[in-house]
């Protein structure tokens, strides 16, 4: 892979720009997959825009730059693209760049009364001591507009109004799945509006990344989402690899592959479970665990984590597979095979349970696309949008596999799209087990590993989506920016699509279907 | 008839010694005194052994032992340590809440539980609290929880309390009707609403071997329905971890939690022993018409270990469907009440008193 080829707009230009490519007729980019704040330094702030094209797969990157970086504001694209609401708010949050005709310029995961912008270069570290005092949440948003004679103005948009029922669902909540807080207005039992708040587990992980080795920065990886540890770390190293044109042994390769559908399955085993716990079936929470716990220690075995596994290394893998991995990893498929069964008795027929499910939080598929919900969210809502297939990387080109879509956009399809992704990996793994090459496991790599000038980026199918890595190399051993798209924060966004008119019960079972991790989402 | 353990000679003996050697007010005060304390003890010991039992029972569900460290290999004094360890946690005052309602509620719950307890037909002649409008006075007496359950979410001062106890409210209030309709269907069959005339009508058969089709529809609605009453999964909406946290009693710490825990657990005690009175013979053994030898030896097993034999079966029913269903939304409740059981309880009584009045049942 060569460097991103990155368009370069006016940032007055910048909305007209896309949206021609937005609704250009051969190729409509309507799928925006990540904004990306940037400081330049002396060439001052500003945002690149991945986008990608459905139909084709074809992606684009725009770069827009706001000169002046004490009154940083750019173009809002937000009704080009929804997702652009939240993923601007992101940016305004890190670098300051204020968006005009966002409705929501608050911060997405700091406090509101934090003091400066903390990816920007010039940061003071020690601006912000520690702050034991509550925060409190404002009511209202504030909202930039651009005037015809170019100066701004601004005015208040109002969340929650002083008539509005706000339950706090969250941050300790069993049902949030972490730290997720979401204020939620209700009427009766039906729920009019959702406002998630985010950041109770914000740890500055891209800011951190800006002063490790690369190597070191894949430390942190596994602890985005620990449920997709060995994709995670899997996209990175293939977008380091590939800067820095570092070739992957085959069996390396292999490994990687059975490892990142190993997770696969793992984490589609917790979502069972954890969405049966959250419509009040306790049984079937201890199925799905039971047969994790199998995997976990295969996983064990080889890489000795169970968690946090940092198995992944530039250059190959950390060490070579246990001598009973291939026997073990056979025997636990052809028993999930066997048991998956019980899991559908219990709960897919159970009379309840589609009550429950069946037409509850339907997400259309343009909705899915214009919010950037991808994985098994989007492919349920009849987006075929699997990175395995689109753009195949490790060895996903050579085996045989189906993309599991469907059309409906319920609860029910988004669960079912991950209880058949569950026997479609055993599939793959099942190609792949048998026929591992051998060979070397990790190629040496030079101790200091330096990129190339230039942007990077790779995309991986994580467990919930596409997991994407966006760097920016300024020739160093460090990063210059290392961003990483979170799978997780478009989902988030989707909730209150989702969730308007439904029942509060429904808001968690929806919350259990879209299938979320905070550490992700919060980074 | 058999009569070896009947237990009204006994207690009728007790009494006539006691008013001998003091004044009658006296010996009713202490015998009053000592029902009193029987009725806490049982209702304690009862707990107990149905929390043990939920617990391995669950625990069997999930693929898992259970407790089995406290006590023993069956983990036997787990639950007392948790009574101990519950009875010494503080009870916590919110600062915004209304002390008095707040403290009172766990107490209307475990009252109504407690009345609701005192009627259940352990043996011949062995019902504390015996009245010929007895099944009435049940459902009467029940109907209290649901104010202390309200009272405990409103006064709690919290959002979450709020909903659970609303959703509580409105799916007992509704499920009520269902459960009265059943039970007047079993009322029309034995014509008596005396409890021990209940049991002693099924002498020669149960209730729901003698009114069959219709007995053995009231008895599927009364368990749905009591299920219902008794705040247990699927219709455990008031409670709803996953969505309320702990809803109505989220704020309640210490014993006062431990009242309404106490409470929801003899209350899944005494729906099965209602459905055990109405449908099951209560305390009578299994009779079959026309085998007397086997009824005879029948009738040497005490009717106390029939009924209590036959409670725990409903009640691990009860514990079967909460340990397989997930839960149920609150309209979904609601719909399932008035659009399905509360129509068909009403059929099923006018089918029920039609057959009784052509004599179609046994």
């Amino acid at each position: 892979m060569t460097a991103d080829n990155i368009i370069l707009v006016k940032a007055e230009d910048l909305y007209n720009e896309a949206s021609r490519l937005r609704y250009d007729e051969a190729q409509p980019m309507d799928y925006l997959r990540d904004i990306v704040g940037m400081d330049w330094g002396e060439e001052g702030l500003g945002a690149l825009y991945y986008m990608e094209c459905t139909a084709t797969g074809e992606r684009r990157v725009l770069k827009a730059v706001a000169a002046d970086r004490e009154n940083a504001f750019l173009p809002s694209v937000c009704s080009l693209w929804k997702t652009a609401v939240i993923k601007e708010r992101e940016v305004f949050d890190f670098f300051g760049i204020r968006f005009t005709g966002n409705p929501d310029m608050r911060r997405l995961f700091l406090r509101e009364d934090w003091k400066g912008y903390p990816l920007r270069k010039d940061y003071d570290m020690d601006s912000n001591p520690l702050n034991m005092e509550n925060e409190v949440n404002a009511d209202v948003t504030e909202e930039y507009t651009l005037r015809p004679d170019g100066t701004i103005e601004g005015r208040e948009n109002v969340v929650f109004g002083s008539e509005d029922f706000v339950v706090n669902i969250g941050p300790q909540h069993p049902s949030t799945h972490g730290v997720l807080r979401m204020r939620t207005s209700i009427d009766g039992e039906n729920i009019k509006r959702i406002d998630p708040i985010l950041g109770y587990i914000h740890r500055g992980i891209e800011k951190m990344n800006e002063s490790l080795t690369y190597p070191q920065t894949l430390t942190l990886t596994d602890r985005l989402d620990y449920l997709s540890a060995h994709q995670n770390r899997h996209a990175l190293c293939m977008c380091i690899e590939q800067a820095a044109g570092i070739e992957i042994s085959e069996r390396a390769q292999y490994i990687r592959t059975i490892m990142d559908e190993l997770q696969r399955i793992d984490s589609h085993l917790l979502f069972y479970s954890c969405l049966v716990m959250d419509m009040g079936g306790l049984t079937p929470f201890f199925y799905g665990f039971r047969e994790r716990e199998m995997i976990l220690d295969i996983m064990e075995e080889t890489t000795g984590g169970r968690l946090i596994q940092n198995y992944n290394v530039i250059g190959g893998v950390q060490a070579d597979i246990h001598p009973d991995f291939r026997r073990k990893v056979k025997e636990f498929i052809a028993h999930l095979r066997k048991v998956i069964k019980d899991y559908h008795d219990i709960f897919t027929g159970n009379v309840i349970a589609r009550q429950r499910l069946i037409g509850v939080g339907v997400l259309s598929r343009e909705d899915a696309i214009s919010l950037g919900a991808t994985g098994g969210t989007g492919r349920a809502s009849g987006w075929s949008n699997d990175v395995r297939k689109h753009h195949p990387y490790a060895m996903y080109g050579k085996v045989d596999f189906r993309e599991i879509t469907r059309t409906e956009g319920d609860s029910f399809a988004r669960y079912m799209v991950r209880m058949d992704e569950i026997m479609e990996s055993c599939h793959i793994i099942e190609q792949l087990i048998d026929n591992i090459p051998e060979g070397e496991v990790r190629v040496k790599t030079k101790a200091i590993i330096k990129l190339p000038e230039g942007n990077f980026s790779t995309s991986v199918e994580s467990s919930r989506g596409e997991f994407g890595v966006m760097l920016e190399s300024h020739g160093d051993k460090y990063p210059y920016r290392l961003h990483y798209r979170s799978t997780g924060l478009p989902l988030v966004d989707t909730m209150d699509t989702v969730c308007r008119g439904q029942k509060i019960a429904d808001l968690i079972a929806i919350g259990g279907t879209l299938d979320f991790v905070i550490p992700d989402i919060d980074r | 008839m058999f009569d070896y353990y009947n237990l009204e000679p006994l207690l009728m003996w007790i009494h006539r010694t006691m008013c001998g050697i003091m004044p009658e007010w006296l010996a009713f005060t202490i015998e009053g005194i000592a029902v009193g304390i029987f009725i806490m003890v049982m209702y304690a010991v009862l707990a107990i052994i149905l929390i043990y039992m939920e617990r391995k029972v669950c625990a069997a569900f999930q693929c898992r032992i259970g407790p089995d460290r406290v006590g023993g290999r069956g983990g036997l004094l787990q639950v007392p340590a948790d009574v101990i360890k519950i009875l010494t946690k503080e009870i916590i005052f919110l600062k915004n809440s209304d002390k008095f309602l707040y403290a009172l509620a766990p107490f209307l719950v475990i009252m109504a539980s407690i009345l609701t307890f005192s009627c259940l037909p352990w043996n011949k002649g062995g019902e504390i609290l015996h009245m010929n409008i007895g099944i009435f006075f049940v459902l009467a007496a029940s109907s209290i929880g649901v104010l202390g359950i309200l009272l405990a979410g409103w006064s709690s001062n919290s959002k979450y309390t709020l909903i659970g106890a609303v959703r509580s409210g409105a799916m007992i209030i509704s499920y009520e009707l269902s459960i009265g309709i059943s039970v007047l269907t079993m009322v029309i069959l034995c014509g008596t609403m005396d409890i021990q005339e209940i049991v002693a009508y099924q002498e020669n058969g149960w209730n729901i071997f003698k009114g069959h089709l219709p007995a053995v529809m009231a008895f599927i609605i009364y368990l749905i329905a009591g299920n219902a009453e008794a705040n247990r999964a699927p219709f455990d909406l008031a409670e709803a971890e996953q969505e309320l946290t702990a809803g109505y009693h989220t704020e309640y710490s210490g014993m006062h939690f431990g009242f309404f825990y106490l409470a929801e657990y003899l209350n899944l005690f005494i729906t099965a022993g209602i459905a055990v009175t109405l449908f099951l013979g209560g305390w009578m053994p299994l009779h079959i018409a026309g085998l007397e030898g086997f009824n005879a030896v029948m009738d040497y097993i005490p009717g106390v270990i029939w009924f209590v034999g036959k409670t725990f079966f409903v009640v691990f029913l009860l514990m079967w469907i909460r340990w397989t269903f997930p839960r149920l939304r609150i309209d979904q409740v609601l719909i399932l009440e008035w659009k399905y059981l509360m129509p068909l309880s009403l059929l099923v009584l006018i089918i029920m008193t039609v057959m009784k009045v052509f004599g179609l049942v046994f």
